[in-house]
């Protein structure tokens, strides 16, 4: 029992494969002429006072070809699985039983997207007077569609994505809001590194137009209303626009990308991340800065693409990390995307990549001056991702040299 | 001193401290005291009125009040008190300093029945919709609701509370979440990143939502009377699952750590696999394959062989189509030895405990290893001639017992195994 081994070596971690459906269009190209073109896309009368970034409009069916399985799944669901469809394809690999069927997923989820019909018949019908004891138990007996569950259960979204593209290798489920994406990113990335695992499928998927989500955040106050604005032009009118996207990544060993002759986006070198206790002032800035000394040294032409939410106080704690390091153009996902709760961490990692792989960052888009443009092509970017509530991650996405 | 590793070269993982709450009571000697004495936990619902209802029974945890009830706040409260069971046994760390991460598997968490209907009441009108629901939920009168269900918050005041370090995990799936999370902790201690992980699963989602949900599947007992008869593992007249709640934890060192402070080894996680069953989100693939996987996996990462696996703590949750399955396909893993190796379910006692079920049955392999004796499957009259375990019906069974498979399958293709011993192989 007393035999010994070093370590495995360390292994690099390459991203070869992106996923991204979001408010701004399906695939890399759509998503990256819209941040181009500094295209927003808001909704500020559907949801009115609330404002949120819809999904663009997509196809399921050619992701998720059987119309039973679509409908099998609520709207956060089949955003997830289309956008896993989508990094798959970019990475060369639907299809391919030999690598899906040994694919190691670590999804960030939220679940519980309700049945608001019968949420509200339920609540009306107590209001008029029905107060039998059993009276919910009967309404939701016969009221909830038998595989609704399913369609909110946490672990269905990879339970779909599983199904529906056939994969079969492991699955965990990660939840806890923004930072189950950067923890989800770490632990695959940790998985790859040491040697447990080759090949990951890692994101996560979110539906910004729920109401039912709207009433859980309106309990703290943290809805965006009335107008939109840059989230860090938001000081004086705080608050997150849910957003829709779903945004999935593909992560390998430079070994088995090589082997197969699958090139990189970009290298994923590093993902921390923390819980800062939040009691006083100055305590997230501090949690953000020590993330950022555990990275490996940045010595290249960087940038910063941030997930803050434009709900306060985080915001406000990022903006005083990221003046700490104001020579690094930072963007904002918040911004352009709107807040894609779980997807937020996964969808910066996404575009650091893609930033990297086309050799420039995305332009500003900010009317504070915390957003600079950047000229020539970044070859190490920071994700920042600071929970709204709870929950710091940050990454190191690098060129591969 | 050299390290020591296991056949494939990693660090050994043992357990030195354990906790644990099912409804059959608080504690690891209260409960291993009632497990092997064959007591059932399960009971008829008293927590909510059970009028319409198909199945009226549980295994809820009635001795822990928290105040105001909330699913999510009794996961919370079993977690913490299970967690300091482990703690007080392992003598780790300091107060509130335990020396490496946490993984919790817990139930998704969501705003429930009574703040729903709270808001409804608030609205002050006959008729409504969500948008009225919505324009007055706002204003702060309700900020402790948005804080109680963020999917993170129950994670988040272990980490509090008891001062594990890095970002908390919460994580999901399904009936096999509590399996998984030992698996997190010893993958970080493999890897090297830790000496020690805080491993603890809970659930305590008996409401009515719930239990309809779980109804409107078809994965529930209606055998209501009397509730301690409802849940028959590998009976022939088994018909579904009994809903329950409960909690475990476990603190996980690697061995050289533990030996190092003289800690009391409790015993080894020798191995850990998964395997996602892409067949079907409820039910498993036909060929059963990927549970065989999921076995063969975990043997393999514990560098053993069917032969030495001498007890088997089954998934068993008296589902007509789980119980036949995990026969088929232990079958085909253990060959000849299926009828040789003692096979039990923990669920026909303490029913199924859903995301804490991994976590809650370890811990009763665990002691299975340390008393040398293997608690029994109650209701266990009837046997479905079609499975040919040897079962402990009934009486519990004094065995010698090195080394126990436990495991935990769930909805969405979710399998994972672990391999238990009681000294590093």
């Amino acid at each position: 029992m007393t035999e010994t081994a070093s370590k495995p070596a360390q292994t690099e971690v390459w991203i070869t494969g992106i996923g991204l459906a979001t408010s701004l269009g399906e695939g890399l190209d759509a998503n990256w002429a819209a941040l181009q073109e500094k295209r927003i896309n808001v909704d500020e009368k559907g949801f009115a006072p609330y404002i949120v970034h819809p999904l663009m409009p997509v196809t399921f069916d050619s992701q998720i070809p059987k119309k039973g399985d679509q409908r099998q799944m609520e709207a956060w669901q089949r955003i997830g699985t289309y956008a896993a469809g989508l990094a798959l394809d970019s990475a060369g690999i639907k299809g391919n039983k030999d690598i899906l069927s040994k694919i190691d997923m670590v999804v960030a989820a939220g679940g519980g997207e309700r049945d608001l019909n019968v949420d509200t018949g339920v609540l009306t019908a107590e209001a008029k007077g029905a107060n039998a004891p059993g009276f919910l138990n009967e309404r939701l007996m016969s009221d909830l569609r038998p595989t609704l569950f399913l369609a909110q259960l946490s672990n269905l979204l990879a339970g779909n994505i599983a199904i529906v593209h056939g994969i079969g290798g492991t699955s965990r489920t990660f939840m806890g809001e923004e930072v189950a994406g950067a923890d989800a990113a770490r632990i695959a990335l940790s998985r790859i590194a040491s040697g447990e695992s080759d090949i990951a499928l890692i994101g996560g998927s979110h539906n910004g137009e729920r109401k039912d989500l709207m009433v859980l955040y309106e309990f703290g106050d943290f809805n965006l209303k009335d107008k939109f604005a840059p989230v860090w032009a938001r000081k004086d009118h705080a608050g997150f626009a849910l957003g829709s996207a779903g945004a999935f990544l593909v992560l390998e060993s430079k070994a088995h990308a090589e082997a197969r002759g699958a090139k990189p986006f970009a290298k994923l070198s590093s993902v921390v991340a923390d819980l800062a206790r939040r009691k006083t002032p100055g305590d997230m800035t501090a949690t953000l800065e020590k993330l950022w000394a555990k990275l490996p040294k940045r010595d290249g032409k960087g940038a910063i693409i941030s997930g803050a939410t434009g709900a306060e106080p985080a915001t406000s704690e990022e903006r005083g990390f990221l003046k700490g390091h104001a020579e690094f153009p930072v963007r904002s996902t918040g911004t352009m995307f709107g807040h894609t709760m779980e997807t937020q961490f996964p969808l910066g990692i996404a575009l650091a990549a893609l930033s990297i792989s086309r050799g420039a960052l995305f332009p500003p888009n900010d009317s504070t001056g915390t957003e600079i443009e950047m000229q020539g092509a970044p070859t190490q970017i920071v994700v920042v991702g600071a929970g709204h509530w709870r929950g710091e991650g940050m990454a190191l996405v690098e060129a591969v040299s | 001193m050299t390290a020591p590793r296991d056949k494939l070269g990693r660090p050994v993982v043992v357990v030195t401290g354990m906790g644990i709450m099912t409804s059959l009571g608080n504690g690891k000697t209260d409960n291993w005291a009632k497990l092997v004495a064959g007591e059932s936990g399960i009971r008829t619902i008293t927590r909510f009125p059970v009028d319409g209802l198909k199945t009226t029974m549980a295994g809820t945890v009635d001795f822990v009040s928290v105040d105001p009830f909330s699913s999510t706040a009794l996961s919370e409260r079993m977690a913490e008190l299970v967690t300091q069971e482990a703690l007080d046994q392992a003598g780790i760390g300091a107060k509130a300093d335990f020396p490496g991460p946490l993984f919790l598997a817990v139930a998704p968490v969501e705003v429930e029945w009574p703040q729903r209907r709270e808001l409804g009441r608030a609205v002050g009108k006959l008729d409504f919709n969500y948008d009225d629901l919505l324009r007055i939920s706002g204003g702060g009168k309700y900020s402790a609701y948005h804080h109680r269900f963020m999917f993170g918050s129950v994670a988040a005041y272990l980490a509090e509370t008891f001062g594990t370090k890095g970002s908390p995990i919460s994580l999901s799936t399904a009936c096999a979440s509590g399996a998984t999370s030992i698996q997190l902790g010893v993958e970080a201690i493999r890897r090297g990143e830790t000496d020690a992980a805080l491993c603890v699963a809970t659930d305590g989602t008996v409401n009515p939502e719930a239990l309809v949900r779980f109804s409107l599947l078809s994965a529930l007992s209606t055998q209501n009377d009397p509730p301690q008869a409802a849940s028959r593992p590998f009976s022939k007249n088994r018909d579904g699952f009994v809903m329950a709640e409960g909690a475990g934890a476990l603190v996980l060192e690697s061995y050289e750590a533990a030996a190092a402070r003289g800690a009391k080894i409790l015993g080894v996680i020798a191995g850990c696999g998964e395997l996602t069953d892409s067949f079907h989100r409820t039910r498993s693939s036909p060929d059963g394959k990927p549970i065989i996987g999921c076995m063969n996996k975990t043997l393999a990462d514990a560098s053993m062989t069917p032969d030495q696996i001498d007890h088997i703590n089954a998934h068993g949750t008296a589902t007509p189509e789980n119980d036949k399955m995990e026969y088929n396909t232990t079958s085909a893993v253990f060959g000849e030895l299926v009828s040789k190796i003692p096979v039990t379910s923990n669920k026909s006692m303490v029913g199924h405990t859903i995301s804490a079920a991994g976590a809650v049955e370890a811990i009763f392999s665990l002691l299975t290893l340390e008393h040398q004796r293997i608690p029994p499957t109650i209701n266990y009259d009837n046997p479905d001639p079609t499975i040919l375990f040897d079962v402990v019906g009934n009486k519990a069974r004094d065995a010698r017992v090195t080394a126990v498979m436990s495991n935990s399958f769930g909805f969405g293709g979710q399998n994972a195994s672990l391999i238990l011993t009681r000294e590093p192989a």
